[in-house]
């Protein structure tokens, strides 16, 4: 498909301006022998919000969890092709997978708080980083839970367990809890698709103020939410880019009619 | 007006009153079943209970038709079930640990499942033979240490089991979340899958001690038994469940008695860890 | 609502991506630690196996394969034959499968389809107790409480019902002495009856509501809901289960210790007393001084063992087979 081509290159002008913070080249998935993901190449700029979007099974979830190396946990995953990170390949064996996710961190779809305490589920990441005194802890924690806009919930019961909180509740808790160990670039992975609309709007809000700080990029299946938070959109349709660019344009006017009818609701 | 009403055509009565009849034998199974435990646990308390005294506890067992108790027995029970619990329980955790979390790829933990599972139903006398022919035989002597191995080995296929059925329990979305910060795989094991499946864990590790609380064939022939009390493990042990055996085959009333009591306190013994056992898995799960 | 939500970063130093966290060796570490536990595991079987071997090596030089078929049980002369006690065992576990296969099917069917909801857990929970008791108590209990009313009541009813059958009357002769293989295989299936129903309860609930829904939507009865529909889903299962509660019985020391009578004699009444292996080892092994009587016991293990191993691996290869049917993942 000369599309992707077509697709690749037009970022490349919108990128001179900003400063690219990963960049995928060239990246083919395999699940098993199932080719998942067909050679996709594209930029994650900083400090931008990018959404995945496209039908269920396009490869978005995938690619967004090669990101941090997660697939790596399943033996029959393999991938060919590079991710950088600020210049550096993320896939290459030489790189520690635990370094990379200190700088690349992740939400899940559902809220995942530990078996813990509230307090205990954001220190539990900084202590795998970090040597903190008591203090110094007490600190991290009421900043990483005002980053997620939960710490006037939460402040009064910080020992107790994080599976009593509200499912809106959890997955800010899991939000601050990634927020904790400061990464650069944070993957969210359809994050409000466990959540109700109210849960939800707080956690685009939420969005919209993280990437002042971070780098941003989130899977959707929810194309009003892509054109609400997102900077820059991507559209995967059985497991290939489609197409590539600013939210604006490709919400108003897609350059592939592919894209148009996924967007005006024709398919999928 | 021809109307065909299927109620009451003889197919049908036939066929409700075969599901009637073995609907009424089901109930009568289950009867038969709760009929059995009454009668044991009837016999227990009717039996058991006269010899339950204070004695039992500060006594040594005695010699026919002296008076006596079992404190030689039980703390030689106590003794040995915590070797066995001490010794098979991390092993038993360290392999569930392997079969649930490294187990994905490779032979080895389907094999080792299949192996557990044989083993977990293995006759324990089998389990002493075993005992007595590795440890026994070679230090030429029974030893309370080699009773306690025995146990151990019993200890372990349950805890293997409950680990590894509980860990796969374990959401893999929680380990994620766990790996995706960047904890290594052994902090996101020990720190994360551990604390989730731990109720379950501690229900198996009970359930092993429930197990081999009342065990009697592996300790035949490994620590055999001691008239004295004894909490030297390198020597022959006393034990409740041999204790119990010896004196309830033996020609002696007053031995019978103390094998009542010891009776009583084992399976009580039991049926409470049992019980506390679900009460701590229900609790949490 | 709060919009706390720009909390200042804060500087944070970075771990160069390329350098090994010490936290790579402490997992292999750990990877490595409980693989070996595991494949301790996995070696145990065999182990077991090859010190029973070992230990029964005079025994089976001496006898060959004649010890698996020969009746002779002499200590004196030093001369042993298994095949009493195998014959125990066999014939009391057989006995126990008879009586504890319909029952567990029944108790199963109460408690997954007639037991009314806050009644399911008690009566689970009290079947699963029985299987708690140790067996010792079932071998006290039944030498002293169920023996005798069996030799006062029951024997001597199937003596005079029985007795006199061509063929089958032989199974039921001699005097009613309580003991003997029925009285030990009656109480084997008491034993083995919780884990055969607690097999067939689980795997009963495997079957996908829908298929059972259907059977009832078109006017089944429950019984022929379990029957035609629940039992041919969950067979493998089922007899898995049964194979399970046989290795149960096959491998029962005390409890058949008890109550068997402890004769090594062949007789067909089953009112007669016999010997199993388990028993015999029980009985016998600290008493013998000759080392080739030791071995003879030791290899009468080693049958045991073989015989029960075989037996529980077709159980599991029946679950497995039912679970891979299901279509659920191991």
């Amino acid at each position: 498909m000369s599309a992707i081509e077509e697709n690749v290159m037009p970022h490349a002008t919108v990128a001179a301006a900003e400063e690219v913070r990963m960049s995928v080249r060239g990246l083919n998935f395999y699940y098993g022998k199932f080719h998942a993901i067909k050679s996709v190449s594209m930029n994650i700029l900083t400090n931008k919000v990018t959404a995945f979007i496209g039908p269920s099974g396009c490869g978005k979830s995938t690619l967004l969890r090669t990101f941090n190396r997660l697939h790596e946990l399943y033996p029959e995953n393999r991938t060919t092709g590079q991710i950088l990170l600020d210049g550096e390949d993320i896939l290459d064996k030489s790189v520690d997978a635990t370094a990379l996710r200190a700088r690349v961190g992740m939400v899940f779809q559902k809220p995942t708080p530990f078996p813990m305490s509230i307090y205990d589920n954001i220190a539990f990441g900084v202590r795998l980083y970090e040597k903190l005194s008591p203090r110094e802890m007490d600190e991290r924690v009421e900043w990483a839970l005002t980053s997620a806009a939960l710490w006037n919930e939460v402040k009064d019961k910080l020992k107790q367990s994080g599976n009593g909180l509200s499912g809106g509740q959890q997955q800010r808790l899991c939000i601050a809890r990634c927020v904790a160990i400061k990464p650069e670039v944070i993957l969210l992975d359809e994050p409000c698709s466990a959540l109700d609309p109210i849960s939800t709007a707080r956690i685009e809000e939420l969005v919209n103020e993280m990437k002042k700080d971070y780098t941003v990029v989130i899977v959707t299946h929810n194309m009003q939410q892509a054109a609400r938070v997102s900077d820059y959109t991507a559209y995967m349709y059985l497991g290939e880019l489609i197409e590539f660019g600013e939210t604006d344009k490709i919400f108003t006017k897609p350059v592939q009619k592919a894209t148009e009818d996924y967007i005006t609701g024709k398919f999928g | 007006m021809v109307k065909i009403d299927k109620a009451s055509t003889p197919i049908f009565k036939r066929r409700k009153l075969v599901n009637k009849f073995n609907m009424v034998m089901s109930g009568f199974t289950m009867a038969f079943g709760l009929f059995w435990l009454s009668w044991i646990l009837f016999t227990l308390l009717r039996d058991g209970l006269f010899a339950l005294d204070l004695s039992l506890f500060t006594r040594n067992t005695p010699a026919p038709g002296s008076k006596g108790g079992l404190l030689n027995a039980i703390v030689g029970s106590v003794l040995m079930a915590g070797t066995g619990t001490v010794v098979g329980t991390p092993i038993g955790i360290m392999a569930g640990t392997y079969l649930a979390e490294y187990g994905k790829r490779g032979w080895l933990a389907p094999a080792t499942r299949f192996i557990n599972d044989i083993l977990l139903s293995a006759p324990s006398i089998v389990v002493g033979l075993f005992i007595y022919t590795t440890v026994v035989a070679r230090m030429n002597h029974f030893s309370g240490l080699a009773g306690g191995l025995a146990l151990s080995l019993i200890v372990i296929p349950v805890v293997v089991r409950t680990t590894d059925d509980m860990l796969r329990l374990v959401p893999d979305s929680l380990r994620e979340a766990a790996i995706g910060l960047g904890a290594p795989r052994w902090k996101m094991i020990t720190k994360v899958s551990y604390r989730a499946a731990s109720a379950g864990i501690a229900t198996g590790v009970l359930l092993a001690v429930a197990r081999i609380a009342g065990e009697t064939a592996p300790l035949l022939f490994t620590a055999l038994n001691n008239q004295f009390f004894s909490t030297n493990l390198w020597g022959p042990m006393a034990n409740l469940p041999v204790v119990i055996f010896q004196f309830a085959m033996s020609p002696y009333d007053d031995w019978h008695r103390l094998a009542w009591g010891g009776a009583i306190l084992i399976t009580f013994g039991v049926l409470g860890l049992n019980i506390l056992a679900r009460l701590i898995f229900r609790k949490k799960i | 609502m709060d919009s706390q939500g720009s909390a200042a970063p804060m500087p944070v130093k970075r771990p160069p991506l390329r350098e090994r966290s010490q936290g790579a060796v402490v997992d292999t570490l750990f990877a490595r630690t409980t693989q070996f536990f595991a494949f301790l595991v996995f070696v145990l079987l065999l182990a077991i196996m090859a010190s029973l071997v070992i230990g029964s090596w005079p025994s089976i030089r001496k006898f060959g394969f004649a010890f698996v078929y020969t009746t002779d049980w002499d200590p004196v002369a030093g001369v042993f034959g298994a095949a009493v006690p195998i014959y125990g065992t066999l014939v009391s576990s057989l006995i126990a499968m008879v009586i504890a296969i319909p029952v567990s099917f029944g108790i199963a069917l109460f408690l997954t389809e007639l037991a009314p909801v806050w009644l399911k857990r008690p009566l689970g929970t009290a079947i699963e107790l029985l299987a708690a008791i140790p067996s010792i108590i079932y071998g006290m209990w039944g030498l002293f409480e169920f023996t005798p009313l069996f030799g006062k009541y029951v024997q001597p009813f199937l003596i005079d019902n029985l007795g006199d059958i061509p063929v089958l009357g032989a199974l039921f002769q001699g005097p009613p002495m309580g003991i003997g293989m029925l009285t030990a295989g009656v109480i084997l299936a008491i034993m083995v009856i919780p884990f055969i129903t607690a097999v067939m309860r689980d795997v009963f609930e495997l079957v996908p509501v829908v298929l059972r829904e259907s059977a009832y939507g078109l006017g089944s009865t429950t019984w022929e809901v379990v029957w035609k529909v629940v039992l041919p889903y969950t067979r493998a299962g089922v007899v898995g289960g049964v194979m399970l509660g046989l290795g149960r019985a096959l491998g029962e020391t005390m409890a058949v210790t008890f109550v068997i009578g402890n004769a090594h004699r062949v007789a067909t009444s089953l009112l007669a007393p016999g010997a199993s292996i388990a028993s015999s080892l029980a009985n016998e092994f600290t008493e013998a001084d000759d080392p080739i009587y030791t071995a003879s016991l030791i290899e009468l293990g080693l049958i045991l063992f073989l015989i029960t191993t075989i037996v529980l691996a077709c159980a599991k290869y029946m679950l497995l087979r039912l679970g891979r049917l299901e279509g659920t993942k191991s």
